[in-house]
């Protein structure tokens, strides 16, 4: 292989490119980013840096020295637009081609919008420039702000508006937030951090539209409610950026598909991070975008799938003080059983939490508030009980 | 030079934060004291809540290895090292030496020199 073309330069793509360097490839290595940025990590955009605690250049995933040392032609602040059949040629956003022998699609994904985006004061959170924008209108006076969604971007970004001083309110249109990641008890102990944290969170309605001309001025719920409002914040969930290989040869779901090994249908293409449905699951979550592409450029470089991934599911949150984080693979039907501190008031005791989900008499999965010890052995057996688990099966 | 603990009060496998600014982590890895920087130099999170294995302790949100005698990552997504001071033990008490940054400057571009 003589070119490599990475396309997508945030988290996945670096790695990407780190593991291509690290694996021996020594040929042309292109990396394209349609954000004008070096890579940045995306988690503290709604925490640190919204509050202003920390600065941009904190975010900076690389330095100088490891951009010289990776001798990769940046393309940075144009978009991919298309790959050709064959996977042999990257067409980019301003005209230009890339031709290639292998290609690693880390397009990660974009927020989902609602209609009336538009209007001034109405954000989303995914990108430097959202956190940029609305950094800056936080810090223009205390307003009111309605954040829809209670996900985990919804939360910790009301958490850091909270925590400036604003007038907060969370509008959740299930009846509880976070129940697909948590399961229905955990979930009512952790939006029991909003309320902590003197957040209102309106669950159970959906939004029926925004109110506004020129600047939002407020919410309309589904069920008649008006929510007034200086600053709207979006936070529902994010879509997987496949729009540009539409006319390629690639099956695409909710996501590229892949195999265990982060291969597409054509081998010489390999896609990791948020846009990769990597053996039939797309994970948004910061650990998976950087497990995957040792997998993915070894099995790119070798011509076949010669190695899969399958890690353990772990993400973190933190809001309102408090550092949830979530290892593991749990169903509906797993039992929940607090194994270290407790509830009070329906929320986290002052002291955190730790929960099993456990199912047939075996732990699942693993919460914890404030507990990262514990978690940590806990993550570990997870994650050891996962290999024995696959090996017995092979 | 801080006190920290009894040395009773921290066996093997150990680790205790102390509160300094910024704070730090102190170790005891099979038998041998170390302190360190207690916060990754990745993001927020405490390394005296970590994973201690040998020599190495791993931080407990993403997993970044710190090498407990020399404070240099081992793997990413940590890439700047933390600091390390010297721990003594007096009539069974542990104290750690705080590194001044000037000193912690010049024995890195010492090591930068010498490597």
């Amino acid at each position: 292989m003589r070119t490599v073309t990475v396309v997508g330069a945030s988290l996945s793509g670096l790695y990407a490119a780190r593991e291509l360097r690290a694996q021996g490839f020594d040929g042309r290595l292109v990396v394209v980013g349609d954000e004008p940025h070096r890579p940045y990590d995306r988690p503290p955009l709604s925490k640190d840096f919204l509050t202003g605690r920390s600065g941009e250049d904190q975010l900076a995933l690389s330095d100088a020295e490891e951009t010289t040392e990776l001798d990769a032609e940046w393309l940075l602040g144009v978009r991919a637009r298309g790959l050709d059949v064959r996977g042999r040629t990257v067409l980019l956003g301003d005209g230009r081609t890339v031709s290639t022998d292998g290609v690693v699609i880390a397009t990660g994904a974009s927020a989902r919008r609602l209609p009336g985006c538009e209007l001034a004061g109405v954000h989303t959170l995914r990108t430097l420039d959202d956190a940029r924008a609305l950094r800056a209108e936080l810090a223009a006076g205390t307003r009111r702000v309605v954040v829809i969604g209670g996900g985990f971007i919804g939360a910790e970004t009301a958490s850091s508006c909270a925590g400036l001083g604003h007038d907060v309110t969370v509008v959740e249109a299930a009846p509880l937030p976070l129940v697909p990641q948590l399961g229905p008890e955990m979930a009512a102990v952790c939006a029991g951090l909003h309320r902590r944290g003197g957040v209102d969170l309106v669950t159970g309605t959906g939004v029926a539209g925004l109110r506004g001309t020129v600047a939002v001025t407020g919410v309309e719920l589904a069920d008649g409610r008006l929510l007034p409002a200086d600053i709207v914040i979006v936070g529902i969930g994010a879509i997987p950026n496949t729009d540009w290989l539409a006319g390629s040869t690639l099956a695409l779901h909710d996501g590229v598909l892949c195999d265990d090994g982060c291969v597409t249908a054509l081998p010489q293409v390999v896609a990791v991070g948020d846009v990769a449905r990597v053996g039939g699951t797309r994970a948004e979550h910061w650990t998976s975008a950087t497990e995957q592409p040792r997998v993915a450029v070894r099995n790119l470089l070798a011509g076949h799938t010669a190695e899969t991934v399958r890690p353990l599911p772990y993400f973190w949150s933190d809001q309102y003080g408090a550092r949830i984080q979530f290892a593991g693979r749990r169903l509906d039907t797993d039992t929940v059983r607090i194994t270290e501190g407790g509830v009070t008031d329906d929320a986290p005791d002052e002291g955190g939490l730790l929960a099993l989900y456990e199912r047939d008499g075996r732990t699942t999965a693993v919460l914890s508030v404030d507990r990262p010890r514990p978690f940590m052995r806990a993550r570990r057996e997870l994650g050891r009980g996962v290999t024995v688990a696959e090996a017995a099966v092979s | 030079m801080i006190p920290v603990c009894r040395l009773d009060d921290l066996p093997a496998g150990e680790s205790v934060r102390i509160d300094t600014t910024p704070p730090i982590a102190v170790f005891n890895a099979d038998g041998e004291l170390y302190a360190i920087d207690d916060t990754c130099t990745h993001q927020d999170a405490s390394l005296s809540e970590g994973w201690l294995e040998g020599c190495l302790v791993e931080c407990p949100l993403h997993a970044a290895s710190f090498d407990l005698r020399t404070g240099r990552p081992t793997c990413l997504p940590a890439r700047r090292a933390v600091r390390t001071h010297r721990v003594t033990v007096d009539d069974g008490m542990v104290h750690v030496h705080v590194a001044s940054e000037v000193l912690a400057e010049v024995a890195a571009e010492e090591e930068g020199t010498a490597a």
